[in-house]
């Protein structure tokens, strides 16, 4: 009888390109942080996609999704509001697909984050840091109506933001863990929340789904009048449990927790939600709560949020965007 | 009596004020007393139905009553309420 070949595995490796790379992230136990020793608290490091954020699932799922419909032609100039990650995920993928990218956003952010974000192509237009994100959606939103050779995927409204995570994120969750008493996540467009929220309670309708945003620091709320208010049209606080703001003093307190007790570099956003979770934590007998770190802390570093106590960072952070 | 802090948007309504004192048992309630107290502040709050303004949050101390019981939340002595415009999401 001839032996069947050992052939190793195809030389090709598994990724073909780097935008196949996203996803399928570590799900880690931070065993330091949790309140009961019967409560688990599981860390989804987003972190691993290739440019450094949960954002490159939503960047990809709304490209790819626009592609399929015939929505963008080749070569065409996508705009997209924007204060970091997302325009940074955009502009990888853009760059890899042949997409010229322009990102509107408010001119208060991080340095890394534009420094990223001119290192993969894309172009910047800046709205008023006062106005926070609510000043680049509406610039953006003008700017797309006033010329119609723009392709704004928009995430704050786009249906493929939440699919992703309903088919990724909470997908890998579900694969890895028996249960999962509650899961915690940034508000920012609400994409995660409502994705990872239609999933988890499809396979238990129990499990909690609770809310970290962020509390909008008074600088930062250059709204002239209530009308000039914002809601994601993808959020639909029907599905959520809880909805809890963090200042970003706690925000800080926690990142910093989160490096020194379990060696996580996460950002200023993962340590706002990182409290949260270990809040619900502390409601809970026993179970699973698992919460997703957003990004690492590469792009906050300019902001000394890991560097400087408390005391010294008292001043700036009123003014600070960090999520 | 519940405190209530005013955002920025709304303190030309309460006369500057950054937190006002006002009595009820629920959200509702609590919200109707800063409106008879500042009259100003009560088309801002509510709709012509009675609802919460759409772009207003309100936060029974850090939690969105939206996702509690809405005005019927229950509050107690020493809660704040904390008033927000709606904002689109941080950095993102």
């Amino acid at each position: 009888m001839i032996e069947p070949r050992l052939d190793n595995r195809p030389c090709g490796g598994r990724y073909a390109d780097i935008v196949q790379a996203i996803g399928h992230t570590p799900l880690v136990e931070l065993r330091r942080i949790t309140p009961k020793p019967g409560v688990r608290i599981y860390a989804k490091l987003e972190s691993y996609n290739p440019t450094g954020s949960v954002k490159d699932r939503v960047a990809r799922a709304m490209i790819e999704d626009a592609e399929a419909r015939g929505a963008i032609q080749p070569g065409q100039t996508i705009l997209e509001p924007t204060s970091g990650n997302t325009g940074i995920s955009l502009a990888m993928i853009c760059s890899r697909k042949g997409y010229p990218l322009k990102v509107v956003m408010p001119d208060n952010v991080t340095e890394e984050r534009t420094r990223l974000l001119k290192m993969y192509g894309a172009e910047i237009v800046y709205s008023p840091g006062e106005q926070g994100s609510n000043g680049a959606v509406a610039m953006a939103l003008e700017m797309a109506e006033a010329d119609a050779s723009y392709y704004m995927p928009y995430q704050y409204g786009n249906p493929a933001n939440p699919l992703a995570h309903y088919n990724g994120t909470a997908v890998e969750i579900l694969e890895e863990l028996d249960e999962v008493a509650a899961f915690v996540g940034g508000l920012g467009t609400g994409g995660t929340l409502m994705g990872c929220a239609r999933r988890l309670k499809e396979e238990d309708p129990d499990t909690l789904i609770v809310a970290a945003e962020p509390l909008q620091g008074e600088l930062v709320q250059g709204l002239r009048s209530l009308d000039d208010g914002y809601i994601p049209p993808i959020l639909d606080l029907s599905l959520l449990d809880r909805k809890i703001f963090v200042s970003n003093r706690d925000a800080v307190v926690w990142t910093k927790r989160l490096l020194a007790e379990e060696g996580l570099f996460a950002g200023v956003s993962a340590g706002a939600i990182a409290s949260i979770a270990a809040r619900v934590a502390d409601g809970l007998d026993d179970g699973n709560v698992v919460f997703v770190v957003p990004d690492d802390g590469w792009k906050y570093l300019s902001s000394g949020v890991y560097t400087r106590s408390l005391e010294e960072l008292e001043g700036s952070l009123d003014s600070a965007s960090f999520w | 009596m519940s405190t209530v802090k005013i955002p920025p948007v709304l303190r030309s309504s309460t006369g500057g004020e950054k937190e006002v004192g006002a009595e009820g048992s629920s959200v509702g309630e609590v919200l109707r007393s800063l409106a008879q107290q500042h009259p100003e502040t009560e088309h801002q709050l509510f709709s012509e139905d009675g609802e919460l303004n759409r772009y207003v949050n309100v936060y029974l101390n850090d939690e969105d009553v939206r996702v509690l019981d809405g005005l019927e939340t229950p509050v107690k002595e020493a809660d704040t309420l904390v008033i927000l415009p709606a904002m689109a999401g941080g950095a993102i």
